[in-house]
């Protein structure tokens, strides 16, 4: 009786979360299938218009910027780019940097890491200006790899590496090692497989970071064609329907990336268990 | 030239313990070694610097002719098995045994056959492809020695493998590890902390304590002549009774009886040490045993009782002797098998 209880209340609370998340989504999404008259008269719109066609094709015909560089498709195409190198690279780097601190003989390994982790109290917001000149310097202004690298090292994911390796018992090197694994083997062979489900929620964490930069991508790039989606949100003129049709769209790649993702995620999770 | 030689070896750990002292041995091609003592003395420290896994401080280690100090673990050719299993969590049963021999760039083929032939020697053929963790411990244990095997090492090495399983599949598989060993021959080292596993497993045993080898021989052999009083009270079950004494001019006073014409010429206090079970009942014996409990073994009595000032003293006796608790029993001693210790050291005197 109370197990019935307390079950249909946890729903309850869940429920009213969804609801809270999914309104604003939801009015965003009704309001960009009206017309723009009827948003600036009468306000946001519960229900849907009959414009859902003719609003999104017309964001997905768009040309942006002074020259006319940048479609739609190509700031899609900027900004899974850009998140998936930054997801990519951060992963490798942190799987990379962990196994390095965790398990060769190196001094002060702590004390590397704990430096390392304070990096997480000094955003890139606030190291902006030395790293653009460092990007300036290696001449990756304006250039995919100079929106990805800078923001490639993550702290975070070197935090949760470190953590689980050092849960791997000793023996499990050891064993290997007698099995004729090097260094580089046990890497990919043990290491690799054994943080599988980790990687992945890093990899799905990282991505939306990278897809959510917004500041870095502005002061990186002065050519119209590396605008990514979120900078386009801010650039896009045009008016007001379009640009809520174009704040839906940009949301899809995060989310599906989320549900392809989560799937393995939790096959990963039953498996190993 | 031995198959494998220690010479002096010493290890010094960074933070200063020093868990082995100059250990000198060797173990011949095909011999089962076995390193037995109590817990903290030195064993595993010693079988993983064979092995590679601990750096050796001073001292020579020779493999098959081979100087192995500075050989890498994955370059000696040797096979571990863990008290824990250490098996791959994330590969099946069939990656965990082929894994060394992929390695080592062995043909597909020639993997299969050999994991194959290990997976039958050991039963597990039929959990080929199940994970470790779906495995229950006398399957994983057979796994951890399918691993060993398939790899044909040039010696076995066994960390307290034993030790995780409860106390019947711990004798059987004692007995099917002995069997395997026999079977394909390979050298083997084995450590634990169990002198009946020791005892039943070794074709030579190694006791050791506090970093040092005290004795070294046949299970036999040291049963029937320890040569110190730590070796005598460690091997054997149930444990040799000691009794305080005083040996002056071969005559060896003890807890109200006297034994003449010890074979020694040691004067001074001494340790008496008796087996449980070297004695028996006689009329006029030489130890009055007062009973205070019986132990029915069934195949065996074990009797503990007082004797002058000393308290828990044992007498091994077959099962179909009735002896009831509060009787006083008459004792004597078989045959002169009697172990006398010098009390200031330790070390045996007669
Ligand atoms: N990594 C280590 N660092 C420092 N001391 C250690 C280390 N490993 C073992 N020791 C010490 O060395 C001694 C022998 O340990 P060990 O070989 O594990 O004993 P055993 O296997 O016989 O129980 C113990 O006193 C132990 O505390
Ligand atoms: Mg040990």
């Amino acid at each position: 009786m109370i197990r019935y209880f307390s079950s249909n209340f946890s729903h309850l609370i869940l429920l009213i979360g969804i609801f809270i998340m999914i309104i604003p989504v939801w009015l965003i999404f009704a309001s960009s299938t009206h017309t723009a008259l009827i948003i600036n008269t009468q306000g946001l719109q519960f229900f849907l218009g009959d414009k859902f066609l003719e609003n999104y094709t017309k964001v997905l015909l768009y040309e942006g910027g002074f020259f006319k560089e940048i479609t739609v498709y190509k700031m899609f195409l900027n900004s899974f780019l850009m998140a998936t190198g930054v997801a990519f690279l951060s992963v490798i780097s942190s799987l990379m940097t962990a196994y390095v601190l965790v398990y060769f003989r190196v001094k002060y390994a702590t004390l590397l890491f704990w430096i390392i982790f304070i990096t997480i109290l000094v955003p890139l917001e606030l190291r902006i200006f030395p790293t653009y000149s460092v990007m300036s310097t290696l001449n990756l202004v304006n250039s995919y790899w100079g929106l990805i690298i800078p923001i490639s090292a993550s702290a975070i994911a070197t935090l949760f590496f470190r953590q689980f390796y050092k849960t791997i018992p000793d023996e499990l090197l050891e064993s290997a090692k007698l099995d004729g694994a090097n260094t580089w083997r046990f890497f990919i062979d043990f290491l690799v497989p054994l943080s599988k489900t980790m990687i992945v929620a890093m990899f799905i964490f990282m991505f939306v970071f990278g897809y959510n930069q917004y500041l870095w991508p502005i002061l990186v790039t002065s050519s119209e064609q590396y605008w990514t989606v979120v900078m386009g949100l801010k650039m896009m003129s045009g008016s007001i329907v379009n640009k809520f049709a174009f704040v839906i769209m940009s949301m899809i790649p995060p989310v599906l990336i989320i549900i392809v993702l989560q799937k393995y995620f939790i096959k990963g999770i039953f498996q190993d268990k | 030239m031995s198959f494998l030689e220690l010479n002096k070896v010493t290890k010094i750990y960074p933070n200063g313990t020093k868990a082995v002292h100059e250990t000198s041995m060797n173990v011949e091609n095909g011999e089962f070694m076995v390193f037995v003592g109590p817990s903290g003395c030195g064993k595993s420290t010693l079988l993983r610097m064979i092995a590679g896994l601990e750096d050796i401080t001073e001292g020579y280690i020779n493999l098959d002719g081979i100087l192995i100090n500075k050989v890498d673990p994955s370059d000696r050719d040797v096979a571990m098995v863990f008290q824990n299993y250490a098996l791959y969590p994330h590969m099946n049963v069939y990656n965990n045994l082929a894994y060394g021999l992929k390695n080592r760039g062995i043909s597909k083929e020639d993997i299969e056959k050999k994991v194959n032939e290990a997976a039958k020697l050991l039963q597990i053929s039929e959990y080929l492809q199940r994970k470790p963790s779906m495995l229950s411990g006398g399957q994983r244990q057979r796994v951890a020695m399918g691993r060993a095997i398939v790899r044909n090492p040039k010696i076995f090495l066994f960390d307290e493998p034993l030790s995780n399983l409860d106390a019947k599949l711990r004798i059987q598989m004692r007995l099917e590890i002995k069997k395997l060993q026999q079977k394909v021959g390979v050298t083997s080292i084995f450590v634990t902390h169990d002198q009946v596993e020791a005892m039943t497993l070794a074709d030579r045993l190694a006791v050791i304590n506090n970093g040092l080898i005290e004795q070294l021989g046949t299970p036999i052999e040291i049963y029937n002549n320890p040569k110190s009083m730590f070796v005598a009270g460690f091997i054997g079950s149930p444990q040799m009774n000691f009794l305080e004494g005083e040996l002056i001019n071969k005559t060896l006073t003890s807890e109200g009886f006297e034994i003449n014409n010890v074979t020694s010429d040691f004067n001074g206090p001494v340790i008496l040490g008796i087996r449980p079970e070297h004695m028996s009942q006689t009329d006029k014996g030489l130890i009055n045993l007062s009973v205070d409990l019986v132990e029915q073994l069934g195949s065996d009595n074990l009797i503990y009782g007082e004797i002058k000032n000393k308290k828990d003293f044992c007498f091994r006796c077959p099962g179909s002797q009735i002896i009831k608790k509060g009787s006083k029993l008459s004792l004597n001693i078989n045959d002169n098998n009697y172990y006398v210790f010098d009390k200031s050291n330790g070390n045996r005197v007669n």
